[in-house]
């Protein structure tokens, strides 16, 4: 077992699925020539060449689509969105096409492609490049929304996706590149659609994921200095959701918080506990908590843009809250 | 083509013609839902185009795919019960008429949202050429879907990356209710494709001979490996463009004088003129099509409807 970023996590899923499956390649912008530009994909060009390691136009339609036709021809392609606020460019190949072609043909087509989509705030990059829009994607039945906060679930998800065949938006979080953890050696895959608990405890439920992980993981070692003993449920996937460790945890702690990026309205957190009700509402011993992004567009300022993002502090007592 | 080929080429026309006459009256009492979206009149395109494929070419189109369905030799039960919704229609009752898609005969699909085909046409034409097969994606769309920014997505990309796929835009002078003058900033469709470097030919849609010919010189140009090829097929629709339409837009002499070239009459016309069939074998031609249809009406009438647990099934291939 070995200490990688995330980044090399990604990257060592894709390389060994490329080497195991011919049919596996890759498209996107600045993905071949470039090295990626997050150095995701630094050196496939030169291993793979040009017919597996495609520079796109500047195009997501054409991106999302390509990749599509080619998943219907019985390909793997994994196509790269440089974020996912670009997502909307190719919102219809994404949400109404992708996820509809099995069902709606009566099961005669598969699309077995991956969507890689960084995003986030926190990089003064202004509002329309800093969005954690995650939710919306995760709306729409037939597709596929993973989200893995630590390197090891980058990795295995990563393959999984590659290997699934269904459609599945991979959304990684560019904050989370350097972020470095043990991942296991040899052919490591985790299987899509599972909650995971991080890091157990005993006093309060935190569920999260994504960089909302992060936070939690840094909320809980701040708690436990002061005593308080905070179990972390990692959601991983959004879309097909697992709810049973969060709801186990739940039965014991009696107490949740919910801690996500994106914004409060309409976001994960409010599926979460409403699920978390509708499924264990007699072992609440209080409300159950959301932390979110601020009702903003996120601003260029980095101060005004750390105040609209939620912090390891606004966990922390958002946990005392319901303690 | 032999008499033989001609043969078929004309039962396809006819047998489009009169399973959506027949859809229509279908519509009217009730038995068809959401939209119709009927051919009449375009017969000669879809036909001359798939009767000069090749079988592992691959069709897809837009949400007026009853033509194409027809062409690719799904039967005229599978379609209407499509239609009608039933479980043992082409994809389940679950598509409808505008999602009619068979991957064993290489057709992709009636696609209902204008114009995103086009894309997954050109990443269908680069499966195939990332294999190395001997295919090439024949790509159908309106004269309105040349608008959309997926149009010019993805036919770039076919260009860029000289992708073997045959864009045809059939031109049937309307998007909806609105002439091409009025939305489209040239009115010769096929400038869009000379804008990307794509060689292209106008073709009178109306005549299936001249579509076939066409086809197959594009066919041959994209086998030979030099990327795309764009046709636009100069077309009409003589009905609405769905159930419904009130056709404001058009008054009746215009469509008179479309019918004047109705694709079937024309080619029924040469078939006779040049000795290929005697009448009397296009009549049982057409004799035979009118009990298929009528058999295929009742078959699907008498088809169950879907099971109520085919609702959660294909969501995923791999189920949780």
């Amino acid at each position: 077992m070995a200490a990688i970023t995330v980044r090399q996590a990604i990257s060592d899923a894709m390389r060994e699925e490329m080497e195991r499956d011919e049919d596996v390649f890759i498209l996107g912008e600045e993905v071949g020539v470039w090295g990626g530009t997050f150095a995701v994909t630094r050196g496939f060009y030169d291993q793979f060449g040009p017919e597996r390691v495609m520079d796109t136009p500047i195009a997501e339609s054409a991106i999302i689509g390509a990749a599509i036709g080619a998943a219907m021809t019985g390909l793997r392609p994994i196509a790269e969105l440089m974020t996912i606020n670009f997502a909307f460019s190719a919102m219809d190949h994404i949400v109404n096409e992708a996820p509809k072609l099995h069902y709606m043909f009566g099961g005669q087509f598969k699309v077995p492609m991956v969507i890689r989509a960084p995003g986030g705030g926190g990089r003064q990059l202004g509002a329309t490049h800093s969005q954690t829009p995650d939710a919306i994607f995760a709306h729409f039945p037939g597709l596929k929304v993973v989200a893995p906060g630590t390197p090891a679930d980058h990795k295995g998800l990563l393959k999984a996706a590659i290997r699934s065949d269904d459609p599945v938006l991979f959304i990684e979080h560019a904050t989370l590149y350097q972020w470095r953890g043990e991942v296991p050696d040899g052919d490591y895959v985790v299987p899509i659609g599972k909650s995971k608990v991080q890091r157990p405890g005993t006093d309060v439920t935190l569920v999260s994921y994504s960089r909302g992980l992060q936070l939690s993981m840094q909320a809980a070692d701040e708690l436990a200095k002061q005593g308080i003993s905070a179990e972390v449920v990692d959601l991983r996937t959004l879309r097909p959701l697992d709810m049973d460790p969060i709801i186990e945890s739940f039965k014991k702690t009696n107490r949740a918080v919910v801690v996500e990026e994106g914004w409060k309205s309409y976001g994960v957190g409010s599926e979460v506990v409403s699920r978390i009700y509708e499924e264990a509402f007699d072992y609440a011993d209080a409300p159950v908590k959301r932390v979110a992004q601020k009702e903003v567009p996120l601003p260029y300022n980095q101060k005004l843009e750390q105040l609209a993002m939620p912090q390891v502090a606004d966990v922390i007592q958002a946990v005392k809250e319901v303690l | 083509m032999n008499k033989q080929e001609l043969l078929e080429v004309y039962r396809q026309m006819v047998m489009i013609r009169r399973l959506e006459e027949r859809a229509a009256e279908l519509y009217q009492q009730g038995k068809i839902g959401g939209f119709l979206h009927l051919y009449i009149g375009q017969e000669a395109v879809s036909t001359g185009l798939v009767a000069a494929r090749q079988p592992q070419d691959r069709m897809i189109t837009a949400y007026r795919d009853h033509g194409v369905a027809i062409n690719v030799g799904i039967s005229a039960k599978e379609v209407i019960a499509e239609l009608l919704g039933k479980a043992t229609g082409v994809s389940k009752g679950k598509g409808g008429s505008m999602h009619m898609a068979d991957t064993e005969k290489n057709f992709f699909g009636g696609h209902a949202i204008v114009g995103a085909h086009l894309p997954i046409a050109s990443g269908m034409a680069l499966g195939d050429k990332y294999k190395k097969k001997d295919t090439v994606t024949i790509c159908m769309f309106g004269d309105g879907a040349t608008n959309i920014g997926y149009f010019h997505e993805g036919v770039n990309l076919s260009k860029v990356w000289d992708l073997p796929v045959l864009w045809v835009c059939e031109n049937n002078q309307y998007g909806m209710g609105t002439t091409v003058e009025r939305a489209s900033a040239v009115s010769e469709i096929r400038q869009k494709a000379e804008g990307y470097g794509i060689p292209n030919e106008r073709v009178d849609g109306m005549d299936v001979l001249a579509v076939h010919e066409a086809t197959e010189k594009a066919l041959k140009h994209i086998r030979a490996g030099k990327g795309p090829y764009f046709l636009e097929i100069m077309t009409y629709r003589y009905r609405g463009h769905s159930m419904g339409d009130p056709e404001r837009y058009r008054d009746a002499d215009e469509i008179k004088q479309w019918q004047e070239s109705d694709p079937i009459g024309v080619f029924h016309a040469y078939l006779i003129e040049n000795k290929k069939a005697t009448k009397k074998a296009l009549d049982e031609i057409e004799a035979q099509v009118e009990a298929e249809v009528e058999e295929a009406v009742e078959f699907a009438e008498n088809s169950p409807d879907p099971a109520p647990e085919e609702l959660f099934r294909d969501i995923y291939v791999e189920e949780n």
